[in-house]
């Protein structure tokens, strides 16, 4: 390419009276010096940028590696522990009257005699309850049902306070005035009382027997969520109008609508990339505090079902024999104190990775 | 400011007719009558309690019917005791009142002393172990908590005493009450106190000389107090859940024991009727709390 240069590629004769700068002096840089000019950091989309702050922040980092570990535990466990949550325990197909309120790592009489014969069987890690099952299987289903219960209610709020909030903010004027006038009235009414009310009242009314999918569910689990969907919802749908307001009134914005940007860009360029953060995090948040409430009512007798455990119900009975056996409280407390601590603490690390307020 | 209170007062009466609307309606919702009870009584008997009772009446009636009532202090009859829940209420309130009176005292002040710490201290020693104990006693469930206390200090060590109506002792079940409430308040007070020091009347001060402690209690402390006010009302609320299971942990026979009784044992007029009391409690609390917010802090514009 260079040996055909074009007549207009040549550089013009200059006359010697001229003032103007000689162009022969100089050489036309070559590819590796252009690169070398390239002083520009890669460009970083929003996400990876969080990312990498998140992943500085040794708290977050910490709480998602219990997290991981916890959800990989509720996965694994019940496949690898040859007891179920329900089962009382039972030695070569006899049910075994004595293995009940057994201190961790320890064998009731006839399990003792089936080793001593030669036969295997798997320890009982945390003990068993005060029915003869196997605790640790009980306290990880109890895991799994509170995470569970604490996840989709989290999705319920998100999915529920996302599409009002954006209606709202969206649309403004009178209905967004009539509609926020609704979320008031919700949001002042006294929270825990109206989901002891809600969860005493569903619970008597809901009848799922015909529809066996949600039957295996329980009564009480899905009026636990049917109160998280009619409640909670309100502090999501605040915030994200408020976000969807606030964003849409910046000056970018204008200037983005000024250089003719399309609305589908404008969401996607400014509006998503501002708010979707605070969304994320605000349903992140919601988790313990779903967690919470679930295992608040259990204590108070409004959870999950009866033989299925969860980690309320599973610190509430352990009440009873607290004096004997205080190991029973201390597993679902610290598994409950755990799971709301990680959260909270991912949630505060979140914030500050991707709060774009925040960014120095 | 008198156009607020007015707005602010409708809008309290309104959501505690709300919260009427929905414990009648709700209640009423749940299949069985108060007299299907373990006896069959014969027709005559049965219309003429439900006379007595007004449930031969349509629902909206018996809810005007059952407001007027509450307006009079009439809260009914337990279906269980027999006994008037206005009386049983009133009685066992005592109790609660004075349990959470001590937690609400014990939260503000060992969350702003701790949270004022915090903030002086910043990324200090103090505030790293503040800030940790926070985080650790949001994440710690009432019940959790409260039940490790009697376990701990109760029952193992033997420091202090369990609970009986002859010798209350109030020590355990208060600090259990205040944990999250103090937790929140700590996290508050450190926020609005580094928005306060970084304030242009602190340097100010500071330049012309005023001593240290002065500047902290004079000009930082008061203003980053002004945001603790807005919780006042809100941990009205946590404190008065929250002495639901405290109250059971302890064996306290104040009203949030009495009112999870009651919902074991299915008393219909009871729960309404504690849902209704402390509705009102948590509504007042925050109707006073906002109207007080307004009063203290000039910067806050009247809509």
């Amino acid at each position: 390419m260079n040996n055909e240069m074009k007549d207009i590629d040549q550089m013009p004769k200059k006359s010697p009276l001229s003032f103007q700068i000689d162009l022969q002096k100089f050489e036309k840089a070559t590819d590796e010096e252009k690169r070398q000019q390239e002083v520009m950091s890669e460009s970083v989309s929003f996400f990876k940028d969080g990312m990498r702050k998140l992943m500085k922040n040794p708290l977050a980092v910490g709480s998602i590696i219990a997290l991981i570990a916890i959800v990989l535990m509720i996965i694994i466990v019940p496949h690898v522990v040859p007891y179920g949550y329900s089962d009382i325990i039972s030695v070569n197909g006899k049910r075994d009257k004595a293995a009940k309120n057994m201190a961790p790592f320890t064998w009731s009489e006839m399990e003792q005699a089936y080793i001593d014969e030669g036969g295997e069987l798997f320890p009982h890690i945390m003990g068993t309850d005060e029915m003869g099952r196997d605790y640790f299987v009980r306290v990880v289903y109890g895991t799994r049902v509170s995470l569970v219960v604490g996840i989709f209610a989290a999705l319920l709020v998100l999915l529920i306070g996302v599409v009002y909030g954006s209606i709202s903010g969206y649309l403004g004027g009178k209905v967004d005035l009539i509609m926020m006038r609704i979320v008031d009235i919700i949001y002042s009414l006294p929270d825990m009382l109206m989901v002891v009310l809600l969860s005493v009242v569903l619970r008597e009314v809901l009848n799922v027997d015909q529809f066996p999918f949600l039957r295996k569910i329980g009564v009480n689990m899905i009026s636990l969520f049917m109160v998280f969907g009619l409640l909670y919802w309100t502090g999501m749908a605040r915030m994200v109008r408020g976000q969807i307001l606030t964003i849409k009134s910046n000056d970018y914005v204008m200037a983005a609508k000024v250089s003719g940007a399309k609305a589908g860009r404008i969401i996607r360029k400014h509006i998503l990339p501002n708010s979707i953060s605070v969304i994320i995090i605000t349903a992140a948040l919601q988790v313990p505090s779903a967690i919470f409430t679930e295992s608040f009512l259990s204590f108070i007798g409004l959870g999950v079902q009866a033989p299925m455990p969860s980690l309320g119900s599973l610190a509430n009975a352990a009440r009873a024999g607290i004096t004997q056996y205080s190991y029973k409280l201390i597993f679902p407390a610290l598994m409950i104190c755990l799971i709301t601590l990680s959260c909270n603490l991912l949630g505060d690390g979140l914030r500050d990775a991707f709060d774009p307020k925040l960014r120095r | 400011m008198a156009k607020y209170i007015v707005k602010r007062v409708l809008l309290a009466i309104a959501t505690l007719f709300i919260v009427c609307g929905i414990t009648f309606f709700s209640m009423n919702a749940i299949p069985g009558g108060p007299f299907d009870g373990e006896k069959a009584i014969s027709p005559e008997v049965r219309a003429v309690l439900e006379q007595r009772f007004n449930l031969d009446k349509p629902l909206p009636e018996q809810f005007v019917l059952y407001l007027n009532n509450l307006l009079h202090g009439d809260f009914g009859v337990s279906t269980k005791t027999g006994r008037d829940i206005g009386t049983t209420i009133f009685s066992s309130f005592g109790v609660s009142a004075r349990l959470g009176g001590q937690a609400i005292v014990v939260a503000v002040i060992f969350g702003v002393v701790l949270g004022s710490i915090a903030a002086l201290n910043r990324n200090g020693l103090f505030d790293r172990l503040i800030i940790f104990l926070s985080t650790l006693f949001t994440s710690l469930p009432s019940f959790v908590f409260g039940t490790l206390l009697l376990l701990v200090f109760c029952i193992n060590l033997k420091w202090v005493p369990s609970w009986s109506p002859e010798s209350p002792n109030y020590i355990l079940p208060v600090i259990a009450l205040s944990a999250s409430p103090m937790a929140y308040i700590i996290r508050l007070t450190k926020t609005s106190m580094l928005d306060a020091l970084g304030q242009d009347y602190v340097r100010t001060a500071r330049a012309k000389g005023v001593a240290h402690w002065k500047v902290i209690f004079k000009h930082t402390l008061r203003n980053a107090l002004i945001p603790v006010i807005t919780y006042v009302g809100p941990m009205t609320a946590s404190i008065l859940t929250g002495s639901l299971v405290v109250e059971r942990i302890f064996t306290i026979g104040g009203l949030g024991a009495k009112f999870v009784e009651c919902i074991t044992n299915r008393d219909y007029p009871m729960i309404m009727g504690t849902t209704i009391f402390l509705a009102t409690l948590m509504i007042t609390m925050n109707l006073i709390t906002d109207i007080v917010y307004k009063l203290v802090d000039p910067r806050i514009k009247l809509d």
